[in-house]
């Protein structure tokens, strides 16, 4: 259907936009084997000592510990609360249900900066010290949605039939939710609190507003990004911080797509993104 | 007693008053995210919104907690504002654009000539640098625009000449540009995903060439997509601060809500300032709704 000539501008366009897409991440790469602390290119030596003055540095251990913590506790609360929402939107019909959805994705909808300050000065004003609580206050409130799109995307896709089915051969609600609803749901919860927990662990917008002086992993990243001498140490936490949040986003799409992958291409992709 | 009462026991009977009660039951699982997000975040959104209405007295340094339009007409009147809000929109509107032209081959390639296989493989590798590190990222163009850095090779190398962007308004729109193509290359993939091969096929038959069908039928139809894809790449350039302070030599609205809370601590300025990207979101929103971008998210 297309024209020759339109069908290579096409390809060519693809490769350039998978380069552009591709090409930095690989240079971060590059980077924190890069052995002078200039930041010149191309590289002229590559070393991994980095790596080791990294991981013994004090500042990038308090730092991570703290994400660690972050992450761990925003992904629980945001694991409940968002699968409870997931179950109202989906098994109710009240008034205002086609808010919820919007009212949850707000926070990742609304510009940053502004959900940012927004709990800052309520933060500042409820007179609560800024610390890990607060930090884990502002993470779960944007990670909810995204354990509740992949929850609610999994139940309906469940057909209502399974639910009906073990109603009519006696099981209550808790055993159908036990052994049909629960079974059905289980790769999305745990997708989406893989989700959940990478965003955690990457935020840095409303971190930064939050957080007072309380490091993180991206906190330590861009407050050190202006100091030359700490480079080397930041160019081996930003691969570092790369190949640990790629292992739990894989891991959950998988999941997200576990017996629909061959279905429908692109639905698990489309499921997984905020 | 009945059979099926004696076999379930205590949780059996709390089911049966729970499915006899459906409203206890709706409550008990919206109550908690609702409440949560009730009293966190909607209460802060509130809270902000009624500071932006109160004012720093400019000789005690105190937040006057009363109804004044004070913030919004600095925001107006003073040049420097007037400056950055336009500079701001200006380059959303330019990130908007690139990210549009950069997603289309890629997203039409991948949902209309790619096999399953090749498809689903490029819908990864568009959504893997999503999940790598947002700071990374920036961070990632920090590394190529420094001085004597990989851009100014790449260019070198290419023999036109050299390129410096070191700190500037174009090293900011590239880096947006790159971090929200994501958001926008996927409804612009499910745009042409959905649109139907008989209306290609029947514009040809009646006589359109490539460029004839692209412009009077594929681009019409897909144009929701693409509304909805660069709601994201404006809403998120509106609002970060990132970006423009590590890569950038002048300020955005964010930097500028952001030093107010902290160096300056005039709140109730950062507060107003804040809602003028809701503003224009909330414009540019309704103008996507009439476009039918909310059925192509």
């Amino acid at each position: 259907m297309e024209s020759r000539a339109a069908r290579i501008a096409i390809k060519a366009g693809t490769a350039f936009t998978l380069a552009f897409l591709y090409v930095p991440l690989g240079i971060v790469l590059l980077y924190a084997f890069n052995d002078s602390i200039g930041q010149a290119w191309p590289i002229e030596d590559f070393t991994t000592k980095w790596f080791g003055i990294a991981w013994r540095e004090p500042k990038v251990r308090e730092a991570l510990a703290n994400s660690l913590q972050v992450a761990t506790t925003a992904t629980v609360f945001a694991l409940v609360l968002g699968s409870l929402a997931a179950f109202a939107v989906h098994r109710f019909r009240f008034f205002g249900r086609q808010s919820v959805s919007f009212l949850l994705i707000l926070p990742i909808a609304l510009p940053g900066i502004v959900t940012g300050i927004a709990l800052n000065t309520t933060i500042n004003t409820a007179g609560i010290a800024f610390g890990l609580q607060t930090i884990v206050i502002g993470h779960a409130t944007f990670c909810i949605v995204v354990v509740y799109n992949n929850v609610l995307a999994r139940l309906r896709r469940t057909p209502t039939s399974l639910v009906e089915a073990s109603m009519d051969l006696g099981a209550d609600g808790w055993q159908t939710f036990r052994y049909v609803t629960f079974p059905a749901i289980r790769t999305a919860v745990v997708a989406g609190a893989l989700l959940a927990f990478a965003l955690s662990f990457d935020e840095i917008v409303v971190t930064n507003l939050t957080a007072g002086s309380t490091p993180t992993i991206p906190k330590f990243i861009f407050n050190n990004l202006r100091l030359p001498r700490n480079r080397p140490i930041v160019n081996v936490v930003a691969l570092a911080v790369i190949v640990v949040m790629l292992i739990p986003v894989y891991i959950a799409q998988r999941m997200a797509g576990a017996g629909d992958v061959t279905r429908r291409g692109g639905a698990a992709a489309r499921e997984a993104p905020p | 007693m009945s059979v099926a009462g004696t076999q379930g026991g205590a949780a059996r009977r709390i089911s049966a008053f729970l499915f006899r009660h459906r409203g206890l039951k709706l409550g008990l699982s919206l109550g908690a995210p609702l409440a949560w997000f009730l009293v966190v975040y909607v209460g802060s959104l509130a809270f902000l919104f009624v500071s932006a209405f109160w004012h720093l007295d400019v000789f005690t340094a105190e937040i006057v907690r009363g109804f004044s339009l004070t913030n919004f007409q600095t925001l107006a009147e003073v040049e420097v504002y007037r400056t950055i809000t336009f500079r701001t929109v200006g380059i959303a509107a330019a990130v908007m654009l690139a990210d549009v032209i950069l997603s289309f081959p890629l997203a039409y390639y991948a949902a209309r000539m790619a096999s399953p296989r090749v498809r689903n493989a490029l819908l990864i590798a568009v959504i893997i640098p999503l999940w790598a590190n947002y700071l990374v990222r920036v961070f990632a163009w920090k590394l190529i625009l420094t001085p004597n850095g990989f851009l100014n090779w790449l260019v070198e190398a290419t023999g036109i000449g050299s390129l410096q962007l070191g700190r500037s308004n174009w090293s900011v729109w590239l880096t947006f540009v790159y971090l929200w193509l994501p958001f926008t290359l996927l409804p612009v993939y499910g745009a042409l995903e959905r649109l139907p091969s008989s209306l290609l096929e029947a514009s040809s038959d009646l006589g359109a060439r490539g460029w004839t069908t692209f412009r009077s039928v594929v681009f019409p139809l897909i144009l929701p997509g693409i509304v909805a894809g660069s709601i994201f790449a404006f809403s998120l350039t509106l609002g970060d601060y990132i970006a423009p302070e590590l890569v950038g030599n002048t300020q955005f609205i964010g930097n500028v809500i952001f030093d107010n809370v902290g160096v300056a601590g005039n709140i109730p300025l950062a507060a107003a300032y804040a809602l003028v990207p809701l503003a224009i979101m909330a414009v540019y929103l309704v103008l996507a709704k009439r476009a039918g971008a909310f059925e192509a998210l």
